[in-house]
């Protein structure tokens, strides 16, 4: 009789661990539907004053005047991210191949590591290094340079701020280095090695091998590293909001200061009182929310196929 | 297949000397790539090293920030800030993410647990700033006012991820016969669970925890409009409070001389801790992945 109330009693505890734990879980769930709820609802009077449309392509952002046009933020965002992703793209499939392809092991396992250690560094600190160190470098040397040489592009024409576009492309870059490397080197990594050994023993040099054995079978897979890259970059804040020069302005100069979406929140809305101007920063917090949400979603879609049909080919 | 012995047939035609030196060239090229990104890491630390180590002394662990134009002053208080919301942003992050992840391990199959994990993967990618701007909505301005403990829910929100991911795959690693064992010798599940199975990867499941206070150590974005900042020494959670990285931003974009240097001062404690952190969990983290993989 004990024994069997016992066992009872045991199952009863599997069922509360279980649910337990399982409830646990739930709030996650939930903690994401919940931004997506209570973001919506704080630019519910953007939305309703303005309409999303308007919204998005009017131009002008001016908080003193009232007039809430996301365009220039959105510009800036996509501009400073795409030129983060161009120069960390090349950079980082580069320091993947090295660490994969071509070093030895303990030199690979170094590299590997200062590279990641990247990542660890906190944003903020790329900001101050970006403020004191990389915008005057930039300004002082690179910029002129650009200027000079190729200024009869409209992308390097005017004044060398230092503080634009640019240098918060340029710290972007940095910071995102890892996440796409770190990602391609396990893409690379899915690839079977006997895959490589056939493309050697047919006489394939090593930059052949890695051409036409490892590159030419993770384009997918290289192409979800660069969406989370991108991802990332479309959300970074801090060190973008310290060298970006904060002006919310549409200019073909990639010198000229800007604005980003993460940046006009984190400038703005600490000290915004109007309740349309907070609405409209939690209006472009919830476009933000969508598009990393979309991108990164992809990114991982396209990773876990790759890796996955990788996986059951070895 | 066809096509990749016609390609290399099609390079055979070159002559092999050329196609060495492409080979070699294309070497140095990746090579030059890694070089950049280890000078960029080099670049950064060492100059937060040079401009911040002059300007850590004593007085700035325990002091308080003095006004504009008086000269020493300290971070005491965005110290105590950043460990008491650190900590209690722990108090939650950790046993939620923990047990997600035996969650996902050890029930995970099944549609419910893919929508887990999907979320889990999609949390970890919202830019810090929205999780601050959500929980500015949902908490700070129901309050009525700032807080340190709206800081630390920010900051747990961004660990839960994290640590529900690595213990996840750490408790996967898990050999099934250890389980089974346990199971057999008439041990509840949920023992099993606890005891066993959670006990055994308690060492790799520390460094994913310790990983994830590393990186909200230094997270300023989701503080900025949560905790906001104080420049004085707060230790009631239901008060705006200073910490570390919102005090370096502070400092970094004034025109002060003083304070800048004040900033450098605390961003060379912030790498410092940050990069200890990391390294230890290296150091710790190699027994038990070669361990487990076996």
């Amino acid at each position: 009789m004990s024994s069997l109330s016992k066992r009872r009693d045991v199952r009863l505890a599997d069922k509360l661990f279980f649910w337990g734990v399982r409830l646990i879980a739930l709030l996650l769930v939930a903690t994401l539907i919940a931004m997506a709820f209570f973001l919506t609802n704080a630019s519910h009077l953007a939305l309703r004053e303005t309409g999303f449309w308007s919204f998005l392509t009017q131009s002008t952002w001016d908080p003193v005047r009232d007039i809430y046009g996301a365009l220039p933020v959105v510009y800036g965002t996509l501009v400073s991210s795409a030129l983060g992703l161009l120069i960390a793209f090349p950079l980082s499939i580069g320091i993947a191949l090295f660490i994969n392809e071509i070093a030895p092991d303990s030199i690979a396992r170094l590299v590997g590591f200062l590279v990641e250690m990247l990542a660890a560094i906190p944003s903020v600190i790329y900001g101050l290094w970006g403020i004191f160190v990389l915008v005057p470098f930039l300004r002082v040397s690179v910029q002129p340079f650009l200027i000079s040489n190729f200024g009869f592009l409209p992308l390097f024409q005017g004044p060398a701020y230092g503080v634009g576009m640019f240098s918060a492309g340029v710290v972007l870059s940095l910071m995102i280095i890892p996440t796409i490397s770190s990602l391609a080197r396990e893409v690379f990594a899915a690839i079977p090695r006997s895959q490589r050994e056939g493309a050697l023993a047919l006489g394939a040099t090593r930059w052949e091998m890695i051409k036409l054995a490892v590159l030419e079978s993770s384009k997918a897979g290289m192409f979800g590293a660069m969406m989370l890259g991108l991802g990332r970059a479309l959300g970074e804040t801090m060190a973008v909001t310290m060298v970006i020069g904060n002006r919310a302005q549409i200019v073909a100069s990639l010198f000229a200061p800007a604005q980003t979406m993460s940046s006009v929140i984190a400038n703005e809305y600490a000290e915004a009182t109007s309740d349309i101007h907070l609405s409209s920063l939690a209006l472009v917090g919830l476009m933000l929310f969508v598009v990393t949400f979309l991108t990164s979603g992809l990114a991982r879609l396209l990773i876990w196929r790759v890796t996955r049909s990788q996986r059951k080919l070895k | 297949m066809t096509s990749l012995r016609k390609q290399i047939g099609d390079f055979t035609r070159l002559r092999y000397k050329r196609r060495k030196a492409l080979s070699l060239f294309v070497s140095f090229l990746l090579f030059s790539a890694a070089a950049i990104g280890v000078a960029s890491l080099l670049a950064v630390f060492g100059y937060v090293v040079w401009q911040g180590l002059p300007f850590v002394n004593l007085d700035f662990f325990t002091s308080i920030p003095k006004p504009v134009g008086e000269s020493g002053g300290g971070m005491a208080n965005a110290l105590v800030g950043t460990v008491l919301m650190v900590g209690l942003g722990s108090l939650i992050g950790i046993p939620w993410g923990i047990f997600t992840g035996v969650y996902l391990s050890e029930y995970g199959r099944g549609k419910f647990a893919f929508v887990v994990r999907f979320c889990s993967d999609m949390l970890s990618s919202v830019p810090s700033i929205v999780v601050g701007l959500f929980i500015y909505v949902l908490i700070v301005k129901p309050m009525q006012h700032f807080s340190g403990l709206a800081g630390s829910l920010a900051l747990a929100i961004i660990m839960v991820p994290i640590i529900a991911r690595n213990t996840e795959e750490l408790l996967k690693l898990v050999p099934n016969h250890m389980r089974e064992a346990g199971l057999a010798l008439g041990i509840p599940r949920w023992k099993v669970t606890l005891w066993i199975v959670l006990r055994g990867s308690i060492g790799g499941i520390t460094t994913g925890v310790m990983l994830a206070i590393a990186r909200v150590a230094g997270e300023t974005a989701p503080l900025l409009f949560t905790a906001l900042n104080n420049q004085f020494f707060q230790l009631r959670p239901d008060q705006p409070m200073a910490s570390l990285p919102v005090q370096i931003y502070t400092y970094a974009i004034s025109p002060f001389e003083e304070w800048n240097h004040q900033a450098w001062a605390g961003a060379f404690v912030l790498v410092v801790f940050v990069f200890l952190m990391n390294l230890v969990t290296r150091l710790l983290l190699k027994p038990t992945r070669t361990g487990a993989r076996e």
